[in-house]
């Protein structure tokens, strides 16, 4: 699995609006479920489903990336966007950083196996010190994607 | 305390799989040994310690872990980190959070 293949493209945020986390993450679950024309899919409840699971533990792990997620039944294929914010957010990471880069991940409730693997793709990047880097300098969507598809042949 | 190295294989039964919460558990588990400690599955190694590089194992329902210790805790690291994923995790958030309180 790629990054290309679960990242929406069109729906990234080069810029997040806010800094507060319950905002940032409403504010990327509402720009993915407009840009991706998501039928039947509520972006409050979805941001609600987030922000439950970001309680119970948090997604923030650490060199300023945070990984919110949650496994919805109104969800049918893994489907992530990319947030940027230069002022950082407070994520209650593990590191206790603020966060510059959000990789917001909706899967399907019922596919727990499909989940994990697009987390893996997720993870497998976001260790790489250059994407990380890449990621944090990007000012416009366009040098998102470009980081997004840098990383991607790196792996091929 | 002699240094020594020992290794176990593990299935996870969770349904979910170790997904970021168990992977999370197991990683705090992890870092309260002082003897190194990395986990297999098939050509992939994590180190125990790092919630990035455990979950890049997507280690699904049913996959085979390699758990390796090596230092002046290996043996009881292998112990507990077993029984965690014996025990499923404490896969219930409720459960978890109350247990993390309860330690602070």
């Amino acid at each position: 699995m790629k990054l290309a293949d679960i990242v929406c493209f069109k729906a990234v945020v080069a810029e997040l609006n806010s800094n507060k986390r319950d905002d940032v993450i409403g504010e990327l679950v509402q720009s993915l479920v407009g840009r991706k024309k998501m039928k039947g899919v509520d972006a409050k409840s979805l941001a609600k489903a987030v922000i439950k699971r970001e309680n119970e533990a948090s997604t923030g792990i650490g060199k300023g990336v945070a990984v919110p997620h949650v496994k919805h039944e109104s969800i049918t294929e893994p489907v992530a966007v990319v947030g940027c914010s230069q002022q950082g957010i407070d994520f209650a990471s593990l590191d206790k950083q603020p966060v510059y880069s959000v990789f917001l991940l909706l899967s399907p409730a019922a596919n727990p196996d499909k989940h994990l693997q697009a987390m893996e793709t997720i993870f497998k990047n976001l260790q790489k010190d250059d994407f990380r880097r890449f990621l944090r300098q990007a000012q416009t969507t366009d040098a998102i994607i470009e980081a997004i598809k840098d990383a991607d042949e790196d792996d091929s | 305390m002699s240094k020594s190295t020992h290794e176990i294989e593990v299935e996870i039964r969770n349904p979910e799989g170790l997904h970021m919460r168990p992977a999370m558990q197991f990683v705090d588990l992890a870092n309260s040994f002082h003897s190194d400690i990395s986990v297999c599955h098939q050509d992939i190694r994590a180190d125990a310690k790092s919630i990035m590089q455990m979950t890049m194992l997507a280690a699904t329902c049913g996959t085979q872990l390699k758990i390796t210790a090596a230092g002046p805790d290996a043996e009881q690291a292998i112990q507990a980190l077993r029984e965690l994923v014996e025990n499923k995790f404490t896969d219930d958030p409720q459960a978890a959070v109350g247990e993390k309180e309860g330690s602070v």
